[in-house]
């Protein structure tokens, strides 16, 4: 029971976290048909960032600031990056930004150095929030999920009740309207690449500290947050908030589930020898495989679904 | 310019068409011949040798990316898992199997086709971004899975075998490296003549028309996703065919031959050396190879540079190397070239005050963050620099301001240079 209820908390923590770099991937891809390869690396120059400047003012001035610099950081690569590279096409864009977190990794190793960076939960959220069940829960998760939900909460609001939601909506369907309507149509493309920028940057802060801060993060989160993307469907935000809880609390629970196809077969009195062909197979403890079962959902889902969970055109 | 056109102009010059399509493969073969014995030193040998695997990886990524317009994220599982068949069977053969060791590369072959033709079925259904995405997480899933089946693929250490344990052949063992670059040659001249056929075949030209309008294919009749399918399946096993090689050169696979760097790696050497044209990808693949081998006994940073060579020639040569010289043939034929050379020569300044200022930056970077313990006293160029002073970070910014505005003025002069010559080319 414990076991269950405090799995199921951390795979919506872990959830969340994944939708705040889907949402802003998804936005981005939506509106200018970019892929951004780069998201990934985003987020984990948000921690890096986050690092470096909690250093000097404390935690809370780097929550705001370092989202803010990656923010303005997505501004520049789109201004001088990728609207160079638009005009020979998508495959060109993907490649570009390919390049860019090839870059941005090595460029991090280059600042700070291969080995993790001693990146840790600020003081004032390192208590517990309350007891549940007999085990506690850290004031930092619950930090975590006020960010995120309160992020998303401001998101759709932007996107729903103002005026700049309204012309951005209505670039995403229809930029050349939107132009000739006297909207400068590259610059709301920017801003929706800094704030989708913005947005990983301060998933990034949050878990950085959560995670570890090290130059491979990017390499590991991001082939996730791609997976989510295609399984939600490319181009839909509610697909990509369902594939994003999906595929946190799948993976959470996997890993605190230590058993084996042999422990299975051991119920039933079949003992598996070390000698057995399928020995490997046999053996694998499920929390062995978490890592792997969000390219086995996207397996199954390019099976069963090829358009994912939510995508309205197949492409 | 069009087939005709050429066939035309070849006829005018009295040599027939056929002979002028011979006559770059004679040169490629009499060179293959030459070069070990040019580059006597084993450094050398080796890094024949892996020029050759890593051309015939590069152009079957071409097969895809070039010719298909398919953008792969994780080829090198077919590379890979080609070379984990072939040192199976070489394992085999050690165990007394008879099979020349010399068709090891098309043991290869088949283990890329057959897992091509696995996950390519899964994944060609879709196209442009999701196909990429797909190749991506299927590369993860093989890396993580083979992590796990440690009997099959030796986890992080490998799996060998011993090329010189299966029946000798004509007296040829494969005990000497010599002999191990003739195979990879020989094998690498035939996968690229069988490349090169594949894509003048009809599928090969519905690949290109895939590539540019695949709405049109399929109201010719033909179904997408299969040309897809069948072009990323030539490709894998080409790939397969690359592995294996690798696997009789080193007699060793271990999981980092399946993963993202060796993906990445033949997706730049392919790239940069420009996906539009035959030829691109495997001067691509000879050039990075060339840089990896001998640039990482220089510097750390040289993946760095790679990365920036690359965004570099995704933002200003979408063609690749291949295609900025393509850009020149009309004016070069015209004769004009020499009234570009004073426009690039003005350019070239600047661009290597740039160079030379990024280049000190990354160093400097490096030997303070990652070797530390070499102390800040460097030498770079011949020039002898303490790498804390203020005076040293304020050089390599100026150097860094004076290329960037130097560049920044000499644009729009060799533009209009170029302009003007293509245009008079061209009237």
């Amino acid at each position: 029971m414990e076991l269950v209820v405090f799995s199921l908390l951390n795979g919506v923590l872990y959830g969340l976290l994944l939708f705040m770099l889907s949402s802003g991937l998804t936005l981005i891809f939506s509106m200018m048909g970019v892929l951004n390869f780069a998201h990934a690396s985003l987020f984990m120059l948000g921690a890096y960032l986050a690092y470096q400047i909690g250093r000097i003012t404390g935690f809370w001035p780097a929550l705001v600031l370092a989202p803010v610099v990656v923010g303005l950081f997505g501004a520049v690569i789109e201004r001088w990056g990728l609207r160079t590279v638009h005009r020979f096409g998508h495959v060109a864009e993907l490649l570009f930004t390919f390049g860019l977190a090839l870059l941005i990794e090595e460029a991090v190793q280059l600042v700070w150095g291969r080995a993790p960076v001693p990146y840790t939960v600020p003081p004032s959220l390192d208590f517990s929030a309350f007891t549940l069940l007999g085990t506690t829960y850290p004031a930092y998760k619950a930090f975590m999920v006020a960010v995120s939900v309160g992020m998303f909460a401001l998101l759709g609001l932007v996107l729903k009740r103002t005026r700049v939601g309204l012309v951005i909506q209505a670039a995403l369907t229809h930029p050349d309207m939107v132009a000739a309507l006297g909207h400068n149509v590259p610059r709301v493309f920017m801003l929706v690449f800094g704030v989708g920028s913005a947005l990983a940057g301060l998933a990034g802060v949050i878990g950085g500290f959560a995670f570890v801060t090290s130059p491979g993060m990017a390499r590991t989160l991001g082939p996730i947050v791609f997976v989510v993307i295609v399984v939600g469907g490319l181009g839909s935000l509610t697909g990509a908030f369902a594939a994003s809880l999906l595929i946190g609390v799948v993976q959470t629970f996997a890993v605190a589930i230590d058993a084996s196809l042999a422990d299975l077969l051991a119920q039933f009195g079949v003992a598996v020898s070390r000698r057995d062909a399928l020995y490997d197979l046999w053996k694998i403890k499920l929390a062995q495989l978490a890592p792997v079962l969000p390219y086995f959902l996207l397996v199954l889902m390019l099976i069963l679904r090829p358009r994912g969970l939510m995508g309205t055109r197949e492409t | 310019m069009s087939e005709v056109a050429l066939k035309a102009r070849a006829a005018r010059r009295g040599a027939p068409a056929w002979l002028r399509a011979a006559l770059p493969w004679a040169a490629a073969v009499a060179l293959i011949l030459v070069l070990p014995h040019l580059l006597t030193t084993s450094f050398g040998r080796t890094l024949l040798t892996e020029m050759g695997i890593a051309i015939v990886f590069a152009a079957a990524y071409n097969v895809l990316l070039g010719e298909t317009g398919m953008l792969s994220f994780g080829h090198a599982v077919y590379f890979g898992l080609g070379g984990y068949a072939a040192i199976h069977v070489l394992r085999l053969i050690a165990a007394g199997l008879l099979l020349p060791v010399a068709l090891l590369p098309l043991v290869g072959g088949l283990g890329g086709l057959f897992f091509g033709l696995l996950f390519g079925y899964l994944s060609t259904r879709r196209a442009g971004t999701a196909f990429a995405m797909i190749t991506l997480g299927l590369m993860e899933l093989v890396v993580a899975l083979a992590l796990i089946f440690d009997h099959v693929f030796g986890g992080e250490e490998g799996i060998g075998g011993d090329r010189t344990s299966g029946p000798a052949l004509l007296g040829v063992t494969f005990g000497s490296q010599v002999q191990v670059y003739y195979l990879i040659a020989a094998w690498m001249l035939l996968s690229l003549a069988l490349m090169r056929a594949f894509t003048r075949t009809p599928v090969g030209r519905l690949c290109n028309a895939v590539r540019d309008n695949p709405e049109r294919v399929q109201f010719l009749g033909y179904d997408p996703a299969r040309i897809r399918l069948i072009a990323f399946a030539v490709s894998s096993f080409f790939a397969g065919v690359a592995g294996g090689l690798f696997a009789v050169n080193y007699e060793l696979m271990a999981i980092n031959s399946l993963g993202a760097e060796r993906s990445a790696l033949v997706l730049l050497m392919a790239y940069i050396g420009g996906v539009g044209s035959f030829l691109g990808p495997i001067l691509g693949a000879a050039l990075v190879t060339f840089l990896q081998v001998a640039l990482s006994d220089y510097t750390q940073a040289w993946l760095l540079y790679l990365g920036l060579f690359f965004v570099l020639v995704t933002l200003f040569a979408p063609n690749g190397l291949v295609g900025l010289v393509l850009m020149h043939a009309p004016i070069a034929r015209a004769g004009l070239l020499h009234r570009l050379a004073a426009a690039y020569a003005l350019a070239l300044l600047p661009a290597l005050l740039l160079a030379a200022g990024a280049i000190a930056v990354v160093e400097i970077g490096y030997r303070l963050t990652i070797r530390p313990e070499l102390g800040t006293a460097m030498r770079l160029f011949g020039v002898p620099f303490d790498a804390k002073s203020s005076g040293t970070w304020i050089a390599c910014l100026l150097l860094i301001a004076a290329g960037a505005a130097g560049l920044r003025l000499v644009a729009p002069y060799v533009s209009a240079r170029w302009s003007e010559a293509l245009a008079e080319a061209r009237a």
